[in-house]
């Protein structure tokens, strides 16, 4: 229902604390905040290529959690247009300029028989990184 | 003056503002204060929408809420609770975990001044009959929302109307969405699904297919034989997901219930609703003696968003006109 605001336009940079990769920043597609433990998944594809949920981080009002934390995160929530950040690593450094950003979000939303969520896919021009 | 026929009062679920609110663009006061504005006196609020840091709600909010209620002229009347049975990955909520969850929001209710709470359509019967005590006991109605696709003969909603009449219990009653009574396919929803490249043959069967009041059981299965895509069976999916039926079922059931969920989503130029004949529905809410609001949910943000700039208040405003219409409110020249 809120799809197209998932990938925000702002917020794309370059890691900064010397690993290479990058940070998106990311909303859920749904009318209310839910839980961490029922956001199944934030899979991120970049230029093509997905990012393993390994290799990545979620951070909402400043906790951070690793991918396989969240099923048991139910004390902490991902409010409704709250901007999540989404940290990742890559093998090589991020190049300036644009890249291809696709998120999908699955949520397990229990009056639904099957997943929640939406995707969206943005061209994301890379900020340059503060030093 | 005449005395007014009826006690029908007119409020609004600031889910109306989702879109706003999502973006930012309108802070939960800003939403009330043009709920008051509009003229809609009743709020009613999904707490788990707008209260950060929900379940916990905060004694800053609830004196800001309170400040807010009085500076615009509104009051709090109902809450929206979910109940989250797949909260955890591994297991679904025992039923004592379900009727704790709803006892807590009976909670939030009472913190925010409303007597009301929104029960979602998947809250079981026995959750509804073990947590009715606890909401009487705190001055709290528990309804159930009747959403689409489910009505009043479906056993789903028997089995809750076997408990609320065996009961008896004054804290038990319906919340109608008035989702159940789309009398034509919203016109938004169809164009979106033009938009992103259904078949116009196969949007046309489906929308006229569910206009005619016709079988709408096997149109997915149809869509497939016809060469449907995606977007076609989303759209087939909408047309076995939405139902009309007769208001005046509503009668019936009338002392249970509280409020009304106002759903739309389309308010024309004119102030008419373009699926939903709300001149044929008011009437038998003015029939029946119901006394609670008419609390506006609109939802048709998601259908234009694409392609046009979301002005939910502006379709509220045109929905609490014709409101105000149709329950014989003195216009702006006699008032």
């Amino acid at each position: 229902m809120f799809d197209r605001y998932i990938v925000c336009e702002e917020g794309f940079r370059a890691l900064d604390d010397g690993r290479t990769g990058g940070v998106v920043e990311v909303r859920m597609p749904y009318y209310r905040g839910l839980a961490l433990s029922m956001v199944e998944a934030v899979d991120l594809v970049l230029d093509g290529r997905p990012v393993p949920a390994g290799r990545t981080t979620f951070t909402v009002h400043g906790n951070t959690y690793r991918f396989d934390q969240l099923p048991r995160t139910t004390d902490d929530r991902w409010e409704m247009g709250e901007r999540a950040q989404l940290a990742f690593e890559t093998d090589e450094p991020l190049a300036p300029g644009e890249h291809e950003v696709a998120v999908a979000v699955r949520l397990r939303i229990s009056y639904m028989p099957v997943p929640g969520g939406g995707r969206d896919a943005k061209r994301l021009t890379l900020a340059a990184q503060e030093i | 003056m005449t005395t007014p026929a009826h006690q029908i009062k007119r409020g609004v679920s600031l889910y109306s503002f989702q879109e706003e609110y999502f973006l930012r663009t309108m802070s939960v006061e800003d939403c009330i204060r043009v709920a008051g504005e509009i003229g809609a006196r009743g709020i009613e609020i999904i707490p788990e929408q707008m209260i950060p840091g929900f379940p916990q709600v905060t004694d800053e909010f609830v004196e800001q809420w309170s400040a807010w209620m009085e500076r615009y002229g509104t009051t709090p009347v109902a809450t929206d609770l979910f109940l989250d049975t797949k909260l955890h990955p591994d297991r679904w909520l025992t039923r004592e975990e379900q009727v704790a969850s709803v006892c807590r929001d009976v909670d939030v209710a009472v913190r925010l001044g409303a007597t009301i709470v929104r029960a979602i359509i998947n809250t079981p019967p026995e959750v509804m009959e073990e947590a009715a005590p606890y909401a009487e006991e705190k001055g709290v109605r528990l309804l159930l929302e009747v959403h689409a696709p489910f009505h009043y003969g479906h056993p789903w909603i028997l089995e809750h109307l076997e408990v609320m009449y065996r009961t008896g219990s004054p804290a038990l009653g319906l919340m109608p969405d008035m989702g159940t009574y789309v009398e034509r396919f919203p016109r938004v929803v169809s164009e979106r699904a033009l938009r992103d490249g259904a078949k116009p043959e196969l949007v046309d069967l489906i929308t006229r297919t569910y206009d005619d009041h016709g079988d709408t059981h096997a149109l997915m299965d149809v869509v497939n034989y016809r060469g449907g895509g995606p977007v076609d069976f989303g759209l087939a999916r909408q047309a076995t997901h939405y139902i009309w039926s007769d208001p005046k079922a509503m009668l019936e059931h009338m002392p249970l219930i509280g409020h009304i969920q106002a759903k739309f989503y389309e308010m024309t130029p004119d102030e008419v609703e373009y699926s939903i004949p709300y001149d044929r529905i008011v009437p038998v809410l003015v029939e029946g003696g119901f006394d609670g609001h008419l609390s506006s949910e609109y939802e048709g943000n998601r259908h234009v968003q694409d392609a046009f700039p979301v002005d939910s208040v502006e379709q509220v405003r045109r929905q609490h006109a014709m409101f105000a219409r149709l329950l014989g409110e003195p216009t702006g020249e006699d008032a």
